[in-house]
């Protein structure tokens, strides 16, 4: 019982503080999402739902240029492995 | 235990303190990825040895089934490569590290399964529809995001933010390496000369 009583009161505790929290971690992600940071500068009139859809948004671009770029990359694959010399060349580039 | 002989030696405060302080640290550091955590995904050493980690990765790859599943593979071992990068510290990589055993396992399972209840695939999928649509505005987008994020699907939101946070950082890293490697390999097999190659390449090295 003691442990129930002190896990609800960690987290009403918790949901206290972490209200400016949130809003910090909100601030920064806007700063990551190139959507809301190259339109608009005003930094507090962003609404955090704005700033939540558009993370949604861009991680979901990101997503979809990462399968693209595979689909590309495993087309390319397939073509330059035959070839050692080239193979060599970006091997010495990356290592 | 090696370290009861030490603690034995030790008066007990000093080793209790010196274990609270280890316990404690790595603790504080789960709760906040720290602030170090994210300009790592944005240094060029990383996207480095990252490109070099997912070249050989996806050499070893070479498994030619149909070609639809080539992308497919690539994309899986990206994101592997990009987890193990991440050295256990979010929760993100954990869950895709993870989440590749536990899918092969159900995978089978499910194999099995469809054969003899096809009717309880579909009931587990469909879970409260009505109750999704009262949910406030706001809580629907952070559930949304939270679906996105591998592994973080009940985490609290403060948490989930700083998730977020980090995985778009290693995400933007693996988009410039994949595309910085894309452009490697497009300038192989493009040009034949010798010389143009290596233009290229010094071209997209210092870029």
């Amino acid at each position: 019982m003691s442990s129930r009583r002190s896990s609800r009161s960690r987290q009403s505790g918790a949901a206290r503080i972490s209200d400016d929290q949130i809003a910090d971690l909100v601030s920064k992600l806007q700063q990551l999402i190139p959507e809301i940071r190259n339109s608009r500068r005003r930094s507090d009139k962003v609404s955090a739902s704005k700033v939540l859809q558009e993370t949604c948004n861009y991680i979901r671009s990101l997503h979809r240029e990462v399968d693209d770029l595979s689909d590309r990359l495993s087309e390319l694959l397939d073509s330059t492995d035959s070839d050692s010399a080239q193979a060599a060349i970006i091997r010495s580039l990356l290592m | 235990m090696v370290l009861s002989s030490s603690s034995l030696s030790n008066p007990d405060a000093n080793s209790n303190l010196s274990r609270k302080r280890r316990k404690i640290e790595p603790h504080s550091s789960a709760r906040l990825p720290t602030e170090a955590g994210r300009p790592r995904w944005r240094t060029e050493t990383e996207q480095q040895i990252y490109s070099s980690k997912l070249v050989d990765a996806l050499r070893h790859l070479r498994r030619p089934e149909s070609p639809d599943s080539t992308g497919r593979a690539v994309r899986e071992t990206a994101d592997r490569v990009l987890a193990v990068s991440a050295r256990g510290r979010t929760r993100w990589s954990r869950a895709i590290l993870a989440g590749r055993l536990s899918l092969r396992l159900a995978h089978i399972k499910k194999k099995h399964k469809k054969a003899a209840k096809p009717a309880a695939a579909a009931d587990s999928r469909v879970k409260k529809p009505v109750v999704q649509k009262k949910q406030p505005l706001l809580q629907r987008k952070v559930k949304v995001l939270s679906r996105l994020v591998p592994g973080c699907r009940k985490l609290p939101l403060p948490n989930l933010l700083e998730e977020t946070t980090d995985y778009i950082a290693a995400l933007e890293m693996q988009v410039k390496a994949m595309t910085f490697l894309t452009g490697l390999l497009n300038a192989g097999a493009s040009s034949a000369a010798g010389s143009s190659l290596a233009d290229q390449i010094q071209y997209f090295s210092s870029a």
